[in-house]
């Protein structure tokens, strides 16, 4: 192919070719940086909470004043909700996770240790916490009623047995020696307490919190309490299948037991889920949305510009094909000319998308770009002048030769 | 003349109708795109209060000092105070007028026994917040410093909750149980859903307004505990006389300060205060406070999130491209008219005339961009009350001054898109054009 001919039809007509060019330039910086937003945030959303989410509902329980025999009362209630047909095991704890609501600790491998070695979310379970969420626990063993301990909020306790996550056994003791081990904390940086049990996974609630709570989303404890106060949570874990019915009826249950109570929120996990990843999926559809119809504006604008072109070079068409040039040939002037024009957009592109990914992470707190999207964004943007260019290019193809003796 | 342009424009747009409509469509959605986000932003960043905000300040004082300090605020200064704090400002009484307060809750027992208890949200503050925000009244008033001190059961009511408990009636010297305790309703709000919810951004920012409103000291006799975040330096969860004695964060505090000398004023004296503690052995380390400013602090509470920055920042980059689009497609629109140019500038038109007409067709199509935009703007806005909170949803909608930014930035784009193309079209040598033909 001759480029030759190409650029100096090019020279003249030099703001024509820069405008697209920039253009496809600016479409790639967005289109890389919305493409990188979108997979992390549908990657966020995604992440497991290691329990049991097709099975698992909580129900966010309030009492009415303060019960005297609250410790009789939770028995009572979670007594009921496990005797409920379908339902496998439930439990009372502070907290679970999608909730972005919950308690925090540090954890320290010495005591008076200067610097915690981890964060971590804190869960106050009993032994029937693992079995109610769906947890796996891959080392050790469960908590044993024994260990259990009624805590009301704001007790200073020391615990007598630990479970963490995997994630949160990995950051304390790299070498996987974490069982058996005993950690303290920051309301106990004197006595330690052992670790029991791992469980392969359990996220903290703190899951749409941003880059602060994004590197230790699966450091979790369970503290081997019975909560009890105005506010907590029993989590049920049903049998497959049975969610829904259980659901229904465990308001009823409750209020059968004692009716001076709020029952607020009933909620699966799956609903935990959406509510808690809503913003991130809005903000994933809405830039999906604009990185379609931007695309779409950009094809169109070549095939409009393009067109011109091709209208303008009438007659230059006909006399080069009234000389011997085939139809292919002048599709492929055009094709050449668009990969011209885009490749030069591209490489603008990709510093322009650099750029706009350096005041991003600088300003909102957004991730570094991979180099493979700039890749797809440059691929795309070729790919789709090449189709855009396709339609005026086959008309320009079509052009009579003999257009070119008749207005001379 | 102007008449004639206009013509001319509409005729010469009709002729190639599938590139004017590509013109107007590129224009209309890249203002359509570029006003949505931008609504929504105003929207986030609209002052709830301007009447008062200018005289609203909001003191942050150090009081876990910088070693250790496991804050993830912005210049380690947490945005609430601790209760020592809160009640040292609050007896101070420095500020023309001074509020501490929290988000708290009760478990609401109807009168009526059929219905279940409720859930309902409360805030603990003391007398002066009415007056402080100018909050409206429909039934009775605040309550007054009296009810303070005495920690009266008395309460302020929500519009809302008013006419869900007893439909809208008066109900002021009626009682509502809350908790098992007998409160007397003292006032009812009239609508009152400031957005954000400025006086309490620590959760989230397009939160309602609360349904109850009780006596400060009323909920801490009450060991009522925050419903917002208790931020602690050693991230323990003490019981209730701990959280008292410690330096845990929960309570928000601002101070109405009338003039830039009253502020200054507080300012200094705030410091002193912290250098007091110093001194008393309370803080190891040097005083560190800050008053800010209303506008500096819903930016240190992030009101605008980054993600409707972004949203901005992609918008408006967005409507680039539909500029260069239409430049590209104008350009083409005109220089396809070279000969026409020619024949009127060889008949006599001068450049400026040229200039007149091209400028009239790149207005219509900037006009009709700017519609097409309008209306895609509340399509958009449609579109997006999913993703935004029911809350920001009641405020976010397309006032006037969004259709003049509308249309200024129509204008602003065709006139940009316009330009170049206008300039080469009243450059056309018209002896070269005629020899052409």
């Amino acid at each position: 192919m001759e480029i030759l001919p190409i650029l100096s039809a090019m020279r003249r007509n030099k703001v024509g070719a820069m405008l697209v060019a920039v253009q496809m330039a600016v479409t790639l910086a967005i289109l890389c940086n919305a493409l990188s937003i979108i997979e992390q945030r549908l990657a966020a959303s995604a992440r497991p909470s290691g329990t049991d989410e097709a099975n698992v509902f909580a129900i966010s329980n309030q009492w009415v004043g303060t019960p005297p025999d609250e410790s009789a009362l939770v028995e009572s209630d979670v007594t009921a909700l496990r005797a409920m047909p379908g339902v496998v095991d439930a439990t009372v704890m502070n907290s679970y996770p999608l909730t972005n609501s919950g308690s925090g600790d540090d954890a320290y491998l010495a005591p008076n240790q200067q610097k915690p070695t981890a964060h971590m979310a804190r869960y106050f379970g009993d032994e029937h916490a693992v079995a109610s969420l769906g947890l796996t626990l891959v080392a050790g063993r469960n908590f044993t009623a024994q260990e259990i301990i009624d805590r009301e909020r704001g007790d200073q306790l020391v615990p007598p047995a630990l479970i963490v996550s995997r994630a949160l056994a990995t950051a304390l003791f790299p070498k996987g020696d974490a069982l058996g081990k005993v950690i303290y904390t920051r309301g106990s940086r004197k006595e330690g307490s052992p670790i029991v049990g791992i469980v392969e996974r359990l996220q903290t609630p703190w899951v749409a919190s941003g880059p602060w709570a994004h590197a230790w989303v699966e450091n979790s404890v369970i503290e081997p309490y019975r909560y009890l106060a105005q506010s907590s949570f029993y989590l049920v874990r049903t049998q497959p299948g049975r969610l829904a019915s259980v659901m229904g009826e465990s308001g009823q249950t409750l209020f059968a037991l004692r009716p001076a109570r709020v029952l607020d929120k009933i909620q699966s996990m799956g609903e935990a889920r959406r509510n808690v990843y809503r913003d991130d999926r809005s903000l994933a559809v809405i830039l999906a949305v604009v990185c379609a119809v931007l695309l779409a504006i950009t094809a169109f604008g070549i095939v409009g510009l393009t067109s011109y072109w091709v209208a303008q070079r009438r007659r230059q068409i006909g006399i080069r094909r009234a000389l011997g040039a085939t139809r292919g040939a002048v599709v492929r002037y055009f094709q050449t000319e668009n990969l011209l024009i885009a490749t030069c957009g591209a490489v603008l592109g990709i510093a322009l998308a650099m750029t706009l990914n350096r005041l991003m992470v600088g300003s909102f707190e957004q991730q570094r770009l991979h180099a493979s999207y700039l890749l797809v964004g440059a691929v795309t943007v070729l790919l789709l002048g090449q189709l855009a260019v396709l339609w005026p290019a086959l008309r320009a193809a079509s052009t009579p030769p003999a257009l070119a003796t008749r207005s001379v | 003349m102007f008449r004639y342009y206009l013509g001319l424009a509409l005729r010469s747009l009709r002729r190639n109708i599938v590139l004017t409509v590509l013109m107007v469509v590129t224009i209309g959605v890249g203002i359509g795109a570029s006003m949505t986000t931008l609504t929504v932003f105003r929207a986030m960043d609209a002052d709830p209060i301007p009447q008062k905000s200018a005289q609203l300040f909001a003191p942050q004082i150090d009081s876990w000092g910088p070693t250790d300090n496991p804050s993830e605020m912005e210049d380690k200064l947490e945005d609430q105070l601790s209760y020592i704090d809160a009640m040292a400002l609050m007896h101070a009484q420095r500020a023309h007028r001074q509020v501490a307060g929290y988000a708290t809750g009760f478990a609401l027992t109807p009168e009526n026994p059929e219905l279940k208890p409720f859930k309902a949200d409360a805030r603990a503050t003391f007398s002066e917040f009415f007056a402080m925000f100018d909050v409206p009244f429909r039934y009775g008033r605040g309550w007054g410093s009296d009810e303070d001190l005495a920690r009266a059961p008395v309460v302020v009511i929500s519009d809302e909750l008013n006419q869900k408990l007893f439909g809208g009636a008066d109900s002021v010297g009626r009682s509502i149980n809350l908790d098992d305790q007998e409160y007397r309703i003292i006032g009812v709000m009239a609508p009152w859903e400031p957005v954000p919810r400025f006086y309490d951004l620590t959760t989230e920012n397009f939160a309602k307004t609360a349904q109850v409103f009780l006596p400060f000291n009323r909920a801490i006799e009450r060991q009522m505990r925050s419903w917002g975040y208790t931020n602690c330096a050693d991230r323990s969860e003490p019981n209730w006389q701990r959280l008292l004695d410690s330096s845990c964060v929960w309570i928000q505090f601002w101070v109405e300060l009338p003039t830039a000398k009253a502020a200054e004023d507080y300012r200094l004296w705030l410091d002193d205060y912290a250098r007091e503690q110093q001194r008393s052995g309370r803080f190891s380390w040097p005083a560190y406070t800050k008053l800010r400013d209303f506008k500096s602090w819903l930016r240190n509470e992030h009101v605008v999130s980054h993600e409707t920055r972004l949203l901005v920042l992609v918008a408006f980059s967005f409507l680039l491209v539909c500029v260069l689009n239409a430049t590209g497609l104008m350009l083409a629109k005109f220089m396809g008219r070279s000969a026409d140019i020619g024949v009127r500038r060889a008949l006599g038109a001068n450049r400026r005339a040229i200039l007149a007409q091209c400028l009239i067709e790149a207005g219509v199509v900037g006009l009709a961009g700017g519609l097409l935009g309008i209306v895609l703007t509340v399509l958009g806005l449609i579109g997006l009350r999913g993703a935004l909170s029911e809350q920001l949803v009641q405020v976010t909608s397309l006032d006037l001054t969004g259709v003049g930014i509308a249309f200024a930035l129509a204008i602003i784009a065709t006139i940009g898109a316009g330009l170049y193309p206008t300039w080469r079209a009243s450059r056309v040598q018209p002896a070269w054009q005629l020899k052409a033909q």
